[in-house]
């Protein structure tokens, strides 16, 4: 299934604008998977949990998900390699990395982890907010303790290429259920738009106004704020309106907007209408 | 099909005077909130009030039936009514919540279930209510309907706001003043010229005046929640019931507006996506 993945995943890679270097890339799938059927059945989809720059909110929402973690740590997912989840120094070659916080240039150490997973990785998810546009670290400028350099977070596609993003901030635990279970069925179609934000280009409450209001796309129905985790929107006009000192641009209502795209075949799938 | 998926379509009006003397056509909305808080189907719902009443709509949270009743009635401006899901599920803490709304505010609320990228808001969403809506009117157009066209000295003197018969309705003191629905083109929010869904396709029952007589409403039961709350607030007496084929105008009607919203915002979706400009990306 994974294979699949990866091969899906390749299809759309190619980024639009060009990049000044060659960023690291992915083995090729092919090498490491030469024959069509996937490897023994006892192999599991080995997974990895980077934390870079940011709160473990995300984390704490994968644990959230107390119904499904069990079954899903227990029979269908291997964690190989994360601090404080498995005890190993040296990283393992992965099928696919969760990286949650965004990559902190000054931090030799993230900057590090962040290449050698991209290599030892089939597939990296950007995991959350924070990885995916910067989110709040968006807002730091260094000067603190311990590390006063500490200045420049950056999203991880800035150094690395991205195969599918869960935004959020934090990812709710709901969606990571989904996206799971999305996730080991091979369930490509719900997963769809997952890659698709892989370019990370979305992430705040001016998206809503460049991209939807001023398209003549807005019908003012609230589906934003609804989505919004620090009620940065409010309405003028039935209109949204951002309040920018509130956004921390992790883009949710962007990623919420019926407007922006319609998951259509999986809504009449999940209601039966 | 024009109306999308549904299970039964009946004519129906609620039969409470209490709920009739203020609602906009048969009170079916405000008859299936009151049973369904009755019966703890839902703790609260979300809704557009107009709590000044200056027809400008409010999302409101309501938890009872004076609630509910107070605020009845169409409000034909934009209401984003999903704003308060936030402080019903947060605020008011409730675990079961009903949502009156229109297409777009549907696909909102749809999305939202199956992508549910805020915390614990969507699984809270028990009963979707969806009105019939052709189009939605920024506040200036009302204002414009009421004082350049109907001459009123204000839109606040109307006690009535309407669209039926082919016209844009407003009432002052007890006499209609009508609007052909020509008159209002142009004045409708431009986001509106893309939705294709009149009948609101995806709630779990939807309901509107068009193809019932007056004082009736049309209603279509989609989902198994939709017809079960539905059959249960027939049941209990609170909404009586006639068949679609006996009344007058009838289905046709509303198979016919349907289309024709579909038809011309298909063409209007395609205007767009030729000039090049952003429309949604469907999955």
């Amino acid at each position: 299934m994974f294979d699949k993945l990866k091969k899906a995943f390749g299809g759309s890679e190619e980024p639009k604008a060009p990049k000044v270097e060659e960023k690291v890339e992915a083995a090729p799938v092919e090498t490491k998977a030469p024959a069509e059927e996937p490897k023994a059945a006892s192999a599991k989809p080995r997974i990895g949990y980077i934390h870079l720059s940011g709160c473990t909110g995300d984390a704490m929402s994968l644990t959230e998900n107390y119904d499904i973690l069990s079954t899903v740590l227990t029979d269908m997912v291997d964690i190989v390699y994360g601090q404080t989840l498995v005890d190993l120094w040296e990283m393992p070659e992965m099928d696919l990395c969760l990286i949650e916080g965004s990559v902190c240039l000054q931090d030799e150490h993230s900057v590090h982890e962040l290449l050698e997973a991209r290599e030892k990785s089939g597939l990296i998810a950007a995991f959350g907010s924070c990885a995916i546009t910067g989110c709040f670290t968006t807002f730091a400028r260094g000067g603190q303790q311990a590390q006063p350099k500490h200045e420049s977070f950056l999203p991880i596609n800035a150094l690395v290429k991205v195969d599918l993003a869960l935004p959020g901030c934090p990812v709710a635990p709901e969606m990571i259920a989904k996206a799971v279970v999305a996730l080991c069925e091979g369930d490509l179609d719900y997963l769809k738009p997952a890659m698709d934000w892989a370019a990370c280009d979305k992430g705040c409450g001016c998206d809503v106004l460049t991209n939807i209001i001023r398209q003549g796309l807005c019908t003012g129905c609230g589906t934003c704020a609804l989505a919004c985790p620090t009620r940065a929107m409010g309405f003028s006009e039935g209109r949204p309106s951002c309040d920018r000192d509130r956004c921390i641009k992790c883009g949710s209502c962007y990623m919420m907007c019926p407007r922006s795209w319609l998951p259509e075949s999986r809504i009449k799938k999940e209601t039966g209408l | 099909m024009p109306l999308g998926t549904y299970k039964e379509a009946l004519s129906a009006r609620s039969t409470e005077k209490k709920i009739l003397d203020v609602s906009q056509d048969g009170g079916i909305v405000s008859a299936l909130l009151c049973y369904a808080l009755d019966e703890g189907i839902i703790e609260g719902a979300v809704v557009a009030g107009t709590p000044d009443d200056d027809w400008r709509p409010v999302p409101t949270v309501v938890t009872s039936a004076d609630e509910v009743i107070a605020a009845a009635g169409t409000k034909y401006s934009m209401s984003p009514t999903l704003s308060a899901l936030k402080a019903a599920t947060r605020q008011y803490g409730l675990e079961k919540v009903g949502v009156v709304a229109t297409p777009c505010q549907t696909q909102g609320l749809r999305k939202a279930q199956a992508y549910p990228f805020a915390r614990f808001v969507a699984d809270k969403i028990k009963l979707i209510i969806g009105i019939y809506c052709m189009e939605n009117f920024p506040m200036a157009s009302l204002d414009t309907f009421a004082t350049a066209k109907l001459g009123f000295d204000s839109l606040q003197d109307a006690t009535k706001m309407d669209i039926g018969k082919g016209k844009f309705w407003l009432t002052k003191d007890g006499e209609d003043s009508g609007l052909a629905i020509k008159e209002t083109h142009g004045y409708e929010q431009a986001g509106c010229n893309i939705c294709q869904d009149y009948v609101c396709e995806w709630a779990d029952v939807s309901t509107g005046s068009v193809g019932s007589p007056d004082g009736w409403s049309t209603v279509l039961t989609r989902t198994d929640d939709g017809d079960s709350i539905f059959k249960g607030a027939v049941a209990a007496g609170l909404i009586e019931t006639k068949p679609m084929d006996d009344v007058k105008p009838g289905l046709p009607l509303l198979e016919k507006l349907a289309k024709g919203k579909k038809d011309k915002n298909t063409a209007e979706r395609e205007r767009r996506a030729k000039m090049g400009v952003k429309i949604p990306a469907i999955y």
